[in-house]
């Protein structure tokens, strides 16, 4: 059982809160990624739940064992949590081959000889590392060090990984196809995975839940899928994907459907909250069309491969984010139509 | 896997170690200089001033402090001259051979004050032997124009130019080259770049220099020893010698009164240097990727002809000098082909027995301290790094003060620490003991700066993935971190042995018969008229110290920035 419970964790830095009150549930087996800008407290969560730093408030447990426990300030070290910790810079110990390195996790643990060769062995064929063994890791690029990172975490079968920002340090091109290979790693081992990012396409890719946070608290933890098209709050909605917040009024709602004044236009708007106060504007839920009673000009054009991004101004000034197959040049007057768009509640 | 079982944050296994090595060294390097403090603030067991009033009235110690202070300035001010001249034009300009100036500007440093000062000796004087094969020799009975304080100031200066060399042209590095580019591309030219930004820039550096510079000059037992001594010319560190060597320990309250007076001047010195410290790190930012290059057009042959000439003067005449002298076969002779021999280097080292034991004391203590002050400072500077509590940034700050007080300061407060052993009747004083642990005190910040720098580099995701993947704080520190600071270990501990194996200040008052040290040797083989002998002695010491040199520098390219000294 490797579930972990949070309950009202929160660590401070001299003083400052790098998180806060986080309360919540990671299952056994799942794929989560921690979401955010930087400075959000993604990191620290992260080193919270490795036990390189110990919470100011809060518990956390593993499976039904106490782990942490910020108000007895007792914690069970790291050395002994049986959890892999995959590192931004790999960290991988420059005087040991790759194969020592990978090696190592099992001499700590006492292994005999012949099990050390024989796990270390399929760790590197695992990770495509074979050949690489006798290197050493100034000797490789940094996706075969990724790898070796990965191979060690691996070795030792742990409870969970934790990977804090892998793919930062490498190109866009390798950074897919190592996306691969953790999501390969996942569904091999079912081991319980936190990745750490603040690239959402990352996340979006690999993970089961995100959680996305911001100001050391967990903003919205949900599917890829809901948060985009669900977002909770203003933050989610415009940190996940493209769009605008826009709020809205007279928001009039029956069994079936409901409707609100967006913009000075009434339009029919999915929520779940009782009394929605904002409608999030995707680019989806933009069309443009002759006859569209919105009216905006084009500001900026991007293309994007295939199809342009539109950044126009409606009348009123709100910026509002449009994609096409049609080139339009700037300073052209458009019409939009609204469809559906999801409305939540803010303060 | 281990019994996972909840632990204290205090009480985990990384803050027991650090808390019981930051004990041991706390003991080691600063109980002295506090049992001195206590010392001298008290009278008899009482707090009081009586006796410091007393010491401080005797004309002797106030002509001893204006001796000190006089010689230690204008030395200070012939170090200025010199290093910042140096590193001046081999950290800004087009000069070649550059690393080869640098390590030849370190040699007077590592070469001990007394090995200075007999050199000089060598060249000048009616009995130098030098002068007598080239004739140039002044009639006997003129005086030797070392024994003076001129001669002091000289040997000084020349002695303590790498202090001020070093610590400028560390200073001139951190200069960002975009800073000068600037100033180019607005149209400053030539001296004017030099005048309105680089000085401007590095005068903080250029004074924490100036400043330990008069500490050290203050502290210098070797050069006011051997040239003030027979001229009657006193400074505070031979007067505490005078006093030690002549009367013994009846005199320990005495002598502790001047150790604090240079104590005292000497830590307004060191508040300098870190006033002025502080003050260079808010300045600069920015890339420091390329160092500065400034071309010299036609000079650089003149300039650099005029560089190497005072090199040759400074550093290779006076080792011709002591060469010459330790081969002939007595002192006064002219060197040729027919006086030539090599009987004071086969007696000075095969026969005497004071030497053999000098040889095997020296190594011993030097060995001793180095391989001691590794295991201790190894894992402390890891601890600091990675875990520090309150206590170790407090004494991460005061570390320096043993090897920064003068040599005298913390022998006086050696010998009142260990004197009387607490609960017994037992006394170190006269043991090696005393001079072991008073190397371990001095030389504490040699071994631990190179390491600390070098521990800051090293990425703390190294240890944590250990640590990740169960390794003990022991498994740890044996597999990881130990590989990975072994370069700049090595280096530290190359460095307390060559310091630790030519000291003399320090052992000079604390020696006794059969504790001689290499540096007490030459000193007394001196002092007894021996000089060639002391030369030949004192030629092999330069030889041993330059091969350690040579032997760090050919692993510097292994180390990481920071670690090897003449390599900022």
């Amino acid at each position: 059982m490797a579930d972990i419970t949070l309950t009202s964790v929160g660590k401070t830095f001299s003083g400052t809160p790098a998180v806060q009150d986080i309360s919540t549930r990671f299952e056994d087996g799942e794929f989560i990624a921690l979401l955010g800008p930087s400075g959000c407290g993604k990191t620290t969560l992260l080193r919270l739940l490795a036990g390189f730093e110990v919470p100011s408030q809060g518990t956390i447990r593993i499976g039904d064992r106490d782990i942490a426990n910020g108000d007895t300030g007792k914690m069970i070290p790291p050395e002994n949590r049986n959890m892999g910790f995959v590192f931004q810079s790999y960290a991988l110990w420059p005087h040991m081959t790759v194969r020592r390195n990978v090696s190592y996790p099992l001499e700590i643990r006492g292994f005999s000889k012949a099990e050390i060769a024989s796990q270390t062995d399929a760790a590197l064929t695992a990770t495509g590392l074979g050949t690489y063994a006798e290197r050493m890791p100034s000797e490789l690029s940094g996706g075969q060090r990724q790898r070796v990172a990965l191979a060690r975490c691996l070795v030792s079968d742990p409870d969970a990984v934790l990977l804090d920002e892998p793919l930062a340090n490498l190109d866009v091109a390798l950074r897919a196809s190592m996306q691969t290979v953790f999501t390969d790693f996942h569904k091999r081992t079912c081991a319980t995975m936190v990745y750490v990012t603040h690239d959402q396409a990352e996340a979006m890719a690999m993970a089961d839940r995100i959680a996305v946070m911001d100001n050391g608290r967990i903003q919205q933890f949900d599917t890829p899928q809901n948060l985009y098209e669900r977002p909770k709050n203003r933050f989610v909605a415009e940190f996940v994907g493209l769009g605008t917040v826009v709020p809205m009024r007279g928001v009039e709602k029956n069994e079936t459907s409901a409707h609100g004044h967006v913009l000075g236009r009434r339009i029919a708007i999915n929520s779940t909250h009782e009394c929605p106060s904002h409608v999030c504007l995707r680019p989806e839920n933009l069309t443009i069309s002759e006859t569209g009673d919105l009216r905006a000009k084009v500001a900026r054009v991007t293309y994007l491969g295939g199809k342009y991004l539109l950044e126009t101004v409606s009348e009123c000034g709100t910026r509002l984010l449009a994609e096409t197959r049609a080139k339009f040049e700037v300073g052209v007057q458009l019409g939009l139509t609204i469809t559906t768009p999801w409305a939540f509640y803010e303060d | 896997m281990m019994n996972p079982t909840m632990q204290k944050e205090g009480s985990r296994s990384e803050g027991r170690l650090l808390c019981a090595i930051l004990i041991v060294s706390i003991c080691l390097t600063l109980a002295p200089v506090a049992r001195l403090f206590v010392e001298g603030v008290t009278d008899q067991g009482t707090f009081g001033f009586t006796l410091a009033g007393k010491v401080l009235a005797q004309p002797s110690t106030m002509s001893a402090l204006k001796h000190s202070l006089i010689t230690a300035s204008l030395g200070t001010i012939v170090s200025l001259v010199l290093g910042a001249a140096f590193a001046f034009l081999v950290a800004l300009t087009n000069l070649r051979a550059k690393a080869a100036l640098v390590f030849c500007l370190m040699i007077p440093m590592m070469i001990p004050p007394q090995i200075t000062a007999l050199s000089w000796t060598q060249i000048m004087g009616p009995s130098s032997v030098l002068l007598k094969t080239l004739g140039l020799a002044p009639p006997l009975g003129s005086p030797q124009p070392l024994y003076s304080v001129e001669g002091i100031i000289l040997l000084l200066g020349i002695q303590h130019m790498s202090i001020i060399f070093l610590t400028l042209r560390a200073g001139l590095r951190a200069i960002p080259q975009e800073t000068v580019e600037a100033a180019r591309i607005s149209g400053a030219r030539g001296l004017r770049t030099w005048w309105q930004v680089i000085l401007p820039l590095t005068l903080p550096s250029l004074a924490a220099g100036t400043a330990i510079t008069f500490v050290t000059a203050l502290g210098n037992f070797g050069i006011p020893a051997m040239l003030g001594i027979p001229a009657g010319y006193v400074t505070l560190p031979t007067l505490v010698y005078q006093k030690l060597a002549g009367l013994g320990t009846s005199v320990l309250a005495e002598v502790s009164v001047l150790a604090m007076l240079i104590g005292a001047v000497a830590v307004i010195g060191i508040l300098a240097q870190r006033f002025f410290q502080t003050r260079q790190r808010i300045y600069l930012v920015g890339s420091t990727s390329r160092p500065l290059a400034i071309p010299l057009g036609a000079a650089r042959l003149p300039v650099e002809i005029l560089l190497w000439a005072i090199v040759g003067i400074i550093l290779v005449l006076p080792m011709f000098g002591l060469l010459a002298t330790s081969l002939v076969p007595a002192y006064g002779v002219p060197l040729r082909f027919d006086t030539v021999t090599l009987a004071s280097w086969v007696e000075v080292l095969l026969r005497q027995p004071v030497t053999a034991r000098a040889f095997v004391n020296s190594f011993g203590l030097a060995f001793g301290a180095a391989l001691v002050l590794m295991i201790l400072c190894l894992p402390l500077a890891w601890l600091m790094e990675r875990s520090p509590t309150r206590l170790s940034r407090i004494f991460d700050s005061l570390l320096d003060l043993p090897y920064a007080l003068p040599g005298v300061v913390l022998s006086i407060a050696m010998i009142l620490l260990l004197i009387n052993l607490p609960f017994t009747e037992a006394t170190l004083y006269g043991t090696i003991w005393i001079i072991f642990f008073a190397y371990l005190a001095r030389f504490f910040a040699v071994m631990f700066r190179p390491l600390q720098a070098s521990l800051k580099q090293l990425d703390p995701a190294m240890g944590e993935a250990a640590q990740s993947v169960g390794a003990t704080l022991f498994q740890r520190l044996r597999d990881v971190i130990i590989p990975l600071s072994a370069p700049a270990a090595a280096a530290g501990a190359i460095l307390v042995f060559l310091t630790a194996f030519n000291e003399l200040t320090v052992s000079a008052l604390l020696w006794s018969s059969g504790t001689e040290t290499l540096g007490v040797v030459i000193f007394n083989l001196d002092d007894s008229g021996e000089t060639a002998m002391a030369s030949a002695l004192a030629m092999t010491i330069v030889m041993v110290v330059m091969l350690l040199m040579v032997l760090v520098q050919l692993l510097s390219r292994r180390f990481p920035k920071g670690v090897v000294p003449w390599q900022t």
